[in-house]
This record gives C-alpha cells, sequence and structure tokens, in this order.
C-alpha cells in the first residue's frame, strides 16, 4: 500500500469524480441509466478510497499523513502538496459520502429541467472541487479546488433552481428566483475569494512560500506579525466568512439554499460551508496565531449573533426550506464560536459540529426536497398532518429536527455543548467577559433553536392534514430515498453516541495545532 | 438559620453506613439503561408486528426494571451498595467524556420507583390505552422514556446527567402530544419542551462552571472538591449552585418554571401518573440531593432560595388545586405542591425527609392518577362536573382513591403523614418557621382539596351522560397493588422506631451531614395532623351538598382570589404576552426584515453598482445585462447548451471586474506595504 500512502490515495480520491465527469461526458445523453451508473461508480470510488484513506491513517499521530508533495507551477513556487490529518479527515469522508448520497438520490428526484448527464457532470466536479480543498496543502492549489466548487454549484442553482418569481428589496422589481440566488451566491462567494487570494499573494510575497505547513512554520516564528499580519487575516477573514457565512455576510445563504435543487442544497449545507470554517482552522489560525488571538473577540461575537439573528429569523419564516437554510446561519454561529474560544475543547466542538452539521442539516434538506416532491409546495401554512399522510417521512423529519435542535444522545449535541464549555475557558488572555457573556448568549440561542424547530414540526407534521390533500394519494419514503437517507441517520445516532468517531481523529490534531500555535 | 443548622448538624455523628460493592448485581446495572431502550427501538420499529402491538415488551421491560430494582433494593437494605463504573466515550486532551452507572443508596431508590411503579403504570396502561390511536408508538416512547430515565438516575458524571435529563424531556414531548391531531395538545407538548429547555440553560451553565472549575464531570469528583474546601470550586460554588437550582426547578416544575406541568395532563394519564407524577418530575428534587454535600457545604448560601422556592411553590399551586374542575388538573397542582414540599426540605438540609417524601408521594401520587384515569375511563369525561356518585358504581377505585387521599393528606397511619411529617419536623428543628407555617399551611390545603375532589367525584348523584361501571381487572389490580404500598411505604422510616430508608438512602459515596430524629416529634406531628383533619372537615362541610354545577359549587369563594387562582395567577398569560408573542411576532419579523431591507438591501444596491461599474466598463449592451439575465440558455432549460453558451460569458465578465478589481487592490498593497 506504498503507494497508495504516498500520495496516490488523496488524489485518487479527489480526482476520481473528475475522471467520472469526463466519462460521464462521453456518454450519450440518450443513455441516462449509463449515466447514472457511471456516475454513481466513481463517486462510490472516491469514497472507497477516502474510506481507505480512514484506515491507512494513523490515529495516533499529529502530522500530515499519506502526504505528497510534487513540484506543480514552479514559476511561482506553487507546488501539488496534500495531506489530510486529524481534522481534514472526518470532513474528507463527509464529502465523498455526501457525494455518493446525493447521486442515489437523484436517481429517480430530477428537479426541472431534467438533464441528468449535465446536473451528475456538475455534481461530480464539485466533489473533486470539496474532496481537494480539505486535502490541499498548498494555497495557490487551495484557492484552485476552493474556486472549482463555485461554478458547478453556480449552474445548479441558476438551471435546476426554484423558478418563481421573487419581488427585490431596492432594486424593486421581479426576478426569477433561481437566477438572482445563482448570481447573488457566485459574486458574493468570488468578492470574498478575491480577499481571500490577496491575502494569499501577499502571504507568498512576505514568507516567499504558497505552503501551508512552512507558511505555518513561519507563523509561529513571528514572520507575519504586525499590522501586515492584521492586514491579512482581514482579508482570510473576508473570505473564509463569506463561505461559512458568518452574520452579516450570510445573506446569500438563505436565497441559495433554498433556490437550489435539493442535492444542491445538500451539498451546499453539508459541505460547502465547511470550506470557510475549514479554512480558518487550517489557514487562518496556524499561519497567523497572534491575528487569530486579536480576531477571536470579534469572531465570537459575531458568531452569536448569528446564532440569536439565524433563530429568530427562522421564527419569522413561512417557508420551511427558507427555515432549514436559515438555521445553518445559528448552527455555524456555533462552529465559529468554538473555533474562536481556539482552545482545544473549542476547536475539537468546532469539527464534530462540523460534521454534525453535515449529516443533520443534509438530511434535513433532503426531507423538505421529497417533501416538496410531494406536495408541490413548501408553505409551512399549506403543510400539516405530513405524520398522517406519511408516517415515515414525518417520523423522520421529527427526528431530524430533534438532532438539529442540540438533543443530546445525538449529533449536533456535541458541537454546542463543547462550544459553550470552551467559550467557559478560553485560550489566556483572551478576554473572560466576552467569552462568558458569548456562552450565555449562545445557550439562549439553544431556547431559540428548540422553539423555531418544534414550531416547523407543529405546522408541518403535527395536526390533521389541510383539506386540500383529501383524496390524494402520498408515497411514502422510497427505495432511493432510504439508501441515500439511511448513512445519515445512522450516523446522526452513532456520532451522538460515540462521539470518538469524529473526536478519536481531531483530538491528537487539535492539541498540536493549539500547543504549537498558541502554546496553550 | 442556615449556619444554625449547620452547628447542629455539625453536632451529629456524621451517618456513614456499612456498605459493600453489590457484586454482580450492581455491576449488572447498566442493563437497567439498556434493555428499555432496546425494548423501545424494537417496539417503534417492528412493534406492530408482534402480537399483543408492542405492549408486551414494554411491559417485559419494565418487568425486568422492577425486579431488578426490588433486589438492588433488598440487597442495599441488608448490606448497603456503593458502586460506581464508568467508561471513556471520547477524550479531548486531558477531559474526558464518560459513560457510567452509580448504584448507590439513592439511585437505588429511583431505580426501584422506576420500575416498581411504572411496572404497575405499564400494566394499567395496556387496559386504559386498549383501542387509542397510536397504541404501539405509545408504548414505544413510554418505554424509552424509562431508559431515558435510568440514564439520568445512574449517571456518575453531569454530562450523562444532561443527556437523560432532555431525553426524559423529549418522551415527554412525544407523550404529552400523543393525540397531535388537536393543536392543543401539541401546544402543551412544545410548552412542556420548552420551558424545560429555558431551565436547562441553567443546568447546562452551570455544569459548565462546576465541570470547568473542577476538571472533571463526575459527581465523586466534584463532591469530593466540595468536601476538601477546593478554593477555586469556592469561588464559583454559589452561581454554579444557583445555576443547576434552575435547572431542577425547570424539571421539577417549581415556580416560576410550573407552568408547564398543568398543561402537561393533556397526555394520556398513565404518562401523569409515571412520568408527571411518580418519577420525571422529581429529577430536578434527585439532582440537589445527588449534589446535596455540595448544597449543604459550598453553596449553602443558594439555600434560602431553594427553601423559598419550593415553600412557595407547595403554597401557591395547592391554593390552585382548590377551584380546578378537571380532575387531573387537581392532581397536577397537587404534584407541584408536593414537589414544594420536596424542595423545601432539600432546601433546608433535610435530605432523608425530603427524598423520603419523594418515595412515598411516588406511590401515592402514581396511584391517585390512575385512579383518575380509571374513572375518566368510565365517564369519558376529565371534568368532575360530568362526575359524582362513583363510589357506587366504581367501588375498587374508590376506595383505592381513598387509601392516596387519606396518604396524600398525611392522615395516621398512611405512607404521607411520616412523609410529610418529617419534613415539618426538620423545619422546626432547624428554625425555619416561616416555612413551618406555610407547609402546615399547605398541609390544610391539600386536605380540604382532596375532599372536594372526592365528594364531587365519588359522592351525591352521577350527572355524567356516560354509563360508567368499575374498570377491567388489568386497570384495578395495579391500583389496589399501589394502594398498598401507599399504605405501608411509610413505615420505612419511623423516627426512633424503624429508620431503615434513612439507612438506604444515605449509603453513598459521600457522607450525608444531617439531622436525624431520635423519635417523631409529637407536637408536630399532632399539627399536621390536626390541620389535615380540619382541611377535610372544611372540604366537607363546603361540598357534601350536592350542588349541580361546577360554578355554582365555587360561588362562595372569595371573588378576587377565585378569580386569580381560576387564571393561574395570570402568569401564563404573563410569559405569553410579555415574551412569547414579542419573540414569536415582531421581534421575529423585525430581524428578518433587517434580512430582507436592510443586509440584503446594502448587497443589492451593490450589485447594481458593480452591474453600473461593468456597463460603464465594458459596455455592454443594457438590455443584455438586464439584472433578470432571462437570456435564451438558461430560461430554454436546455442544460447541455448553457453550459457551453454565453452565459458562462457573463459570469467571466462579472468574475472578470473582479478579479481586475483585486489586481488593483494587490498592487496597491505591494506598493504601500
Amino acid at each position: 500500500m506504498g503507494w497508495f500512502d504516498s500520495g496516490w490515495g488523496l488524489s485518487l480520491t479527489v480526482f476520481l469524480p473528475l475522471v467520472g465527469a469526463a466519462v460521464v461526458m462521453l456518454i450519450p445523453r440518450a443513455q441516462e441509466q449509463l449515466v447514472k451508473q457511471a456516475a454513481l461508480a466513481f463517486a462510490l470510488a472516491s469514497f472507497a478510497a477516502s474510506v481507505l484513506v480512514g484506515f491507512r491513517f494513523d490515529y495516533g499521530v499529529s502530522g500530515f499523513q499519506l502526504d505528497t508533495n510534487l513540484s506543480w507551477i514552479s514559476a511561482i513556487n506553487s507546488n501539488f502538496h496534500v495531506g489530510v490529518d486529524g481534522i481534514s479527515l472526518p470532513m474528507l469522508i463527509l464529502s465523498t459520502l455526501i457525494t455518493v448520497l446525493a447521486i442515489i438520490y437523484s436517481w429517480n428526484h430530477w428537479p426541472e429541467p431534467h438533464n441528468p448527464k449535465a446536473f451528475l457532470v456538475l455534481i461530480l466536479l464539485l466533489a473533486t472541487g470539496m474532496a481537494g480543498t480539505f486535502v490541499a496543502l498548498d494555497l495557490v492549489l487551495f484557492f484552485i479546488f476552493f474556486e472549482l466548487v463555485l461554478l458547478p454549484m453556480y449552474f445548479m442553482i441558476g438551471i435546476w433552481g426554484d423558478r418563481t418569481r421573487i419581488k427585490l428589496a431596492v432594486f424593486n422589481r421581479e426576478v426569477e428566483t433561481r437566477l438572482y440566488a445563482a448570481i447573488k451566491f457566485f459574486l458574493f462567494t468570488l468578492f470574498g475569494s478575491a480577499f481571500m487570494l490577496l491575502g494569499f499573494i501577499a502571504l507568498n510575497a512576505r514568507g516567499g512560500s504558497f505552503d501551508i505547513v512552512e507558511l505555518s512554520e513561519m507563523g509561529r516564528a513571528g514572520v507575519f506579525a504586525g499590522s501586515f499580519g492584521f492586514w491579512v487575516f482581514a482579508a482570510l477573514f473576508i473570505g473564509f466568512a463569506v463561505k461559512v457565512p458568518m452574520w452579516p455576510f450570510h445573506t446569500w445563504l438563505p436565497d441559495a439554499h433554498t433556490a437550489a435543487p435539493t442535492v444542491g442544497s445538500v451539498l451546499l449545507a453539508a459541505i460547502l460551508l465547511k470550506l470557510g470554517s475549514y479554512g480558518f482552522i487550517r489557514i487562518s489560525l496556524p499561519i497567523l496565531p497572534e491575528e487569530a488571538q486579536n480576531w477571536a473577540p470579534a469572531i465570537a461575537i459575531l458568531a452569536v449573533i448569528a446564532i440569536i439573528y439565524g433563530s429568530l429569523a427562522c421564527l419569522a419564516q413561512t417557508d420551511m426550506k427558507r427555515l432549514i437554510a436559515f438555521s445553518s446561519v445559528g448552527h455555524m454561529g456555533f462552529v465559529m464560536l468554538g473555533i474562536a474560544t481556539l482552545t482545544e475543547v473549542g476547536i475539537n466542538a468546532a469539527v464534530i459540529g462540523m460534521v454534525a452539521h453535515g449529516v443533520i442539516t443534509g438530511m434535513l434538506f433532503f426531507l423538505a426536497g421529497s417533501m416538496q416532491h410531494r406536495y408541490h409546495t413548501r408553505e409551512m401554512a399549506r403543510l400539516g398532518g405530513n405524520l398522517k399522510l406519511m408516517p415515515i417521512l414525518g417520523g423522520m423529519l421529527g427526528f431530524t429536527a430533534m438532532a438539529s435542535l442540540g438533543l443530546p444522545g445525538l449529533a449536533g449535541f456535541w458541537g454546542e455543548f463543547m462550544a459553550l464549555f470552551g467559550s467557559f475557558n478560553p485560550l489566556d488572555g483572551l478576554s473572560l467577559g466576552v467569552f462568558r457573556t458569548a456562552m450565555v448568549i449562545g445557550a439562549i440561542g439553544t431556547i431559540l433553536t428548540a422553539g423555531y424547530m418544534l414550531w416547523m414540526l407543529q405546522k408541518v407534521n403535527l395536526g390533521e392534514p389541510n383539506a386540500e390533500w383529501s383524496g390524494k394519494e402520498f408515497h411514502d419514503v422510497d427505495r432511493y430515498e432510504w439508501f441515500a437517507w439511511a448513512p445519515l441517520l445512522v450516523g446522526i445516532v452513532a456520532i451522538g453516541v460515540f462521539p470518538k468517531i469524529v473526536f478519536g481523529a481531531t483530538d491528537g490534531t487539535v492539541e498540536a495545532l493549539v500547543r504549537t500555535a498558541f502554546g496553550g | 438559620m442556615i449556619h444554625a443548622l449547620n452547628a447542629l448538624v455539625a453536632a451529629e455523628e456524621a451517618h456513614v453506613a456499612e456498605h459493600s460493592d453489590g457484586g454482580w448485581l450492581a455491576a449488572g446495572a447498566w442493563t437497567l439503561v439498556v434493555v428499555p431502550l432496546v425494548a423501545a427501538a424494537i417496539i417503534i420499529f417492528v412493534g406492530k408486528r408482534l402480537p399483543r402491538k408492542g405492549w408486551e415488551l414494554a411491559w417485559a421491560a419494565m418487568g425486568y426494571v422492577g425486579v431488578y430494582g426490588v433486589a438492588l433494593f433488598i440487597a442495599n437494605a441488608s448490606s448497603g451498595i456503593v458502586y460506581e463504573q464508568s467508561f471513556e466515550i471520547a477524550r479531548m486532551g486531558s477531559f474526558a467524556i464518560e459513560w457510567g452507572w452509580v448504584v448507590d443508596g439513592l439511585s437505588i431508590t429511583l431505580y426501584t420507583l422506576v420500575g416498581v411503579v411504572g411496572f404497575a403504570v405499564f400494566t394499567y396502561a395496556k387496559g386504559y390505552m386498549e383501542g387509542e390511536i397510536r397504541y404501539t408508538f405509545f408504548f414505544g416512547a413510554f418505554t424509552f422514556f424509562a431508559g431515558a430515565m435510568l440514564v439520568l438516575v445512574s449517571a456518575p458524571n453531569m454530562l450523562q446527567l444532561i443527556v437523560g435529563w432532555e431525553l426524559v424531556g423529549v418522551a415527554s414531548y412525544l407523550l404529552i402530544g400523543h393525540y397531535w391531531e388537536d393543536k392543543e395538545n401539541s401546544n402543551a407538548a412544545m410548552k412542556a419542551f420548552l420551558v424545560n429547555k429555558v431551565a436547562d440553560v441553567g443546568l447546562i451553565i452551570g455544569v459548565i462552571v462546576i465541570a470547568a472549575t473542577v476538571g472533571s464531570l463526575r459527581f465523586t469528583d466534584v463532591l469530593e472538591a466540595a468536601a476538601v474546601g477546593d478554593s477555586a470550586l469556592a469561588d464559583v460554588a454559589v452561581a454554579g449552585g444557583i445555576l443547576l437550582f434552575i435547572g431542577a426547578m425547570g424539571k421539577s416544575a417549581q415556580f416560576p418554571f410550573h407552568v408547564w406541568l398543568p398543561d402537561a395532563m393533556a397526555g394520556p394519564t398513565p404518562v401523569s401518573s409515571l412520568m408527571h407524577a411518580a418519577t420525571m418530575v422529581t429529577a430536578g428534587v434527585y439532582l440537589v440531593g445527588r449534589m446535596f454535600p455540595f448544597y449543604e457545604g459550598m453553596a449553602e448560601d443558594v439555600r434560602p432560595l431553594i427553601i423559598a422556592v419550593g415553600v412557595i411553590t407547595l403554597f401557591a399551586m395547592g391554593l390552585i388545586a382548590m377551584v380546578q374542575d378537571d380532575i387531573k388538573k387537581v392532581l397536577a397542582y397537587s404534584t407541584l405542591s408536593q414537589l414544594g414540599y420536596m424542595t423545601a426540605a432539600m432546601g433546608a438540609g433535610a435530605y432523608t425527609a425530603g427524598m423520603f417524601h419523594l418515595f412515598t408521594h411516588a406511590f401515592f401520587k402514581g396511584l391517585l392518577f390512575l385512579v383518575a384515569g380509571s374513572v375518566i375511563h368510565g365517564v369519558h369525561s376529565n371534568n368532575m362536573s360530568d362526575m359524582g356518585g362513583l363510589r357506587k358504581l366504581m367501588p375498587k377505585t374508590y376506595w383505592t382513591w381513598i387509601v392516596g387521599t387519606l396518604a396524600l393528606m398525611g392522615i395516621f397511619p398512611l405512607s404521607g403523614f411520616f412523609s410529610k411529617d418529617e419534613i415539618l419536623a426538620q423545619f422546626s428543628h432547624g428554625g425555619e418557621t416561616l416555612a413551618l407555617i406555610v407547609a402546615v399551611g399547605g398541609a390544610f390545603i391539600t386536605a380540604f382539596y382532596m375532599t372536594r375532589a372526592t365528594l364531587l367525584t365519588f359522592w351525591g348523584e352521577y350527572k355524567g351522560s356516560a354509563h360508567p361501571d368499575e374498570s377491567p381487572n388489568i386497570m384495578t389490580r395495579p391500583l389496589i397493588g399501589l394502594a398498598v404500598l401507599s399504605a405501608v411505604a411509610g413505615f420505612a422510616n419511623v423516627p426512633g422506631v424503624y429508620d431503615g430508608f434513612t439507612e438506604w438512602i444515605t449509603t453513598r459515596g459521600q457522607a450525608i451531614l444531617e439531622y436525624h430524629p431520635d423519635g417523631i416529634d409529637f407536637g408536630i406531628a399532632a399539627i399536621g395532623l390536626a390541620v389535615g383533619l380540619a382541611g377535610i372537615y372544611a372540604g366537607w362541610v363546603l361540598f357534601s351538598k350536592d350542588r349541580a354545577t361546577q360554578r355554582e359549587r365555587d360561588s362562595f369563594e372569595v371573588p378576587v382570589l377565585y378569580r386569580l387562582l381560576r387564571n393561574k395567577y395570570y402568569i401564563d398569560d404573563l410569559y405569553a404576552v410579555g415574551l412569547v408573542n414579542p419573540i414569536k411576532g415582531p421581534i421575529a419579523r423585525f430581524v428578518n426584515w433587517t434580512n430582507q431591507a436592510i443586509l440584503d438591501g446594502i448587497v443589492n444596491a451593490a450589485g447594481i453598482m458593480v452591474k453600473g461599474l461593468g456597463t460603464f466598463v465594458y459596455g455592454f449592451d443594457q438590455r443584455g445585462l438586464d439584472f433578470g439575465i432571462n437570456a435564451a440558455g438558461f430560461s430554454a432549460g436546455e442544460a447541455g447548451e448553457t453550459l457551453r453558451h454565453s452565459q458562462t460569458g457573463k459570469v467571466q465578465q462579472y468574475a472578470a471586474a473582479l478579479f481586475v478589481g483585486m489586481a488593483l487592490l494587490v498592487a496597491g498593497f505591494m506598493i504601500f506595504n
């Protein structure tokens, strides 16, 4: 397995979907079944490779593993440097898994205008971008993968998205939801990426390298200290904060998630948002440790604003999918709060929070999509009694909503609880006042979270079904849905009962990160 | 007052019982948790295919817990058991997350209650729930509750306690909202969950504060730190103590978090009996009991608060019980009141007395709810104005009710007499005069409202429209079993004569310092009995004459007070008007508006500007750049086309504009750096 451990394993994980995309493109459009099978085969192969990476990974070691470092664009001293550590490994496996599930789900859920071939090519492209971002150890490589995600999602929303029309503030004119959402998503993220790239270039200008490992060492040595560091952190902050998204850069999220086709929403929520928080942990913290400490209180404050603001906004939604979309703002607030503590507990909380949010909110979007598929509406006022019409689907919705509100014993609890725990004792030198206040406000946010989730359940699941559905036949969860969802449901329970699944991988790496970067 | 009590307590011999590690019985106690949880999962997934629709599995699981609990109880009574086992399920540096189980006098008492009362209730529920909607799911959720409650009770660390704590909350939500077709019921379920969630903020922060300070989540480590006077813990002891107690107030429905419990009566009556009277609602008292050495030592300054909350609850909620027409609501307010007694006792340093009242209350209040269910089963109404005269029609139901009622009133020699008397005696001994007076007043109120309920339900003429007769054996036998326990449980602890319960409950890893009386305080006992009899007499005088309607019956009530009580002191309305409605309505809408109009407005305005810039720079055709971008590729829906088509070009142009800007920034940065 030497070849696998020395770069091939990760390269296969990352590029198999890209190869798959090329293969799928070669298959004639008419052969729909073959197109689907080919796409699924490559996604499964990539998933298998990532699982094998997980088996080959040595959990007792904290550095990067299964890595390779090849000369790539020598003109700018950029290398093809990839590797995984305990932080990226869970995210890598999550991203390949969600890709497989998205393709299985798509089997018989095609949003208009159909065209499975193009749709699957986009999913596979996305898969390469997502997996690549999690293994890239070179800033140029990271940037390319980070941006590679953008275009497929743009097309997914713009072409297969919601066709209703909305009226915009300021513009005062009606546009198609999918177009507005797609362009907003694209420009917003690009806006952030531009700053991020600026930061990368600046780091290279000062450090003479794009290598994350080398830059981290320089960062520890204080090469990027001072106002230079401040501005670079600011640039990276904008890039990552848009992606997370942190308040107030979040407004693309509800539109994009709501307008995207089901699978698009799932991928957005489960993986794409994590690229931002992952960027903070992988790049901002180790390379700019001093600035991270200066910025931490601000990040914590924005995080708790997001928790409260996102939850309150959820209470005002009438569209079920938009409510779920807004819930991500609050949940990612907990992730960012954990990161801001700069402690072992907090960053572990952030990673498990990212994984948990991936499986839980991914599942919620699947469910919302399947309900829309059957009811042809997302208006909660028209839904109701879903548990009566479709007991299994309704039961799954209830279960997943409980997981989303942070019920102990299910996956969502650990990220929330440990983030609050970390906030009580943040890194030495950080303001106790800010972080302990953040802890209390964040804890209050959990009440609001429970409030809007239960409220959604009451409107959608409980009560008597609306008269307009009487006499209609509803098909409860079908075979493809079972296949796509079962791994997520199992994951929610497994991580909840046995969080070591995630902590076992992350702990050593996070400990090393905190110790080397912050001496804590 | 507290310090005076401590001085007295210190003078007492610290009571450390002889104990063993319990052998295989204690080592295998993890099955108490696993068996119900696995049974619940099986019932929910495949219960419908079983011959009795899943009930048999639920019943067997409860039987297992009951038998195991009793076995532990006997073993503890004979030789004392202190056992603790923990397994690590995750680790962050030095901070371990663990799962385990505690077997000591305190947890065994709760295991036994859950098992024994639970077995009676599950037996009864077969008859009660016959033919009800979602029969199988009901037993699945109910069995899940038992498992979750045992997770809570068996917790050796605070995190596991939180897990069990919130899981019983979910079970409560599911079961209160069992008849969720009706919005009122799902509202009640939500109310229970959310009120508890508010209190849980206190619990969670309290746990964080204490665990982060001590560096461990284990109760033993925290109590050890408290015992040795760890200075870091001392700094946060009062804050931590208050926060934990806030959590306890939610679960044990203490004022001002009591509002969820009366509404929780929307659930099927077996649920009210086991969860909302006998076991789940006592979890808060249990938590204070588990942390008792902390509250009697470092966090002693919290105790006046605990006493005050308990005393307010026991009195104010007892008053409301006097004016209810719904028989289950009478019992619900009575439960609140009795939980107030337990809480106040804990605050006053009376660990044994508080836990003893928890013990006896589980039997007689569990029984009374089941009796109420039997009555409701017969008359198809919860309202006492539809009842009357049932003592002839339902004799077994009637006589078991009488036993439960007399026990609750504290009439000698039934169990409530002993446990309530011990609490009163402890108030008296500790110099808690005000608490003593209010608690004695509460005893009068208890006797009064139970007399009223008894007369309205079982005496006079029957006023309902259904044709009630005695409930089937499967329902009446559990009533008789619980009635026997309600009658005799008090003899488990008779000061000076037999102090078995004191031994059992204080068999713990930590010394419990408290005052143990040498004998019954006959003065206090006489007062307690006298006010009980006075309450019965007052109730008899006012309600023995059969009257036609509820309104008429209560018409002699003090006008202002009556309205105040009927409206539950307007506390529910205050929460609705002052808190819930504003958050759900205007505040949420305002936040959403700021998102749509202000934040998005800025984004859209920036979009216009970028678009204008793009137009200026590239000289685009104005129509082509129309923000809708309704150009051919997208709306034609030809994705394959689109991928190749000009629209990609448009995005590229946006991208180009941004990257040009960025390049300028980079250049500027390089120059000025």
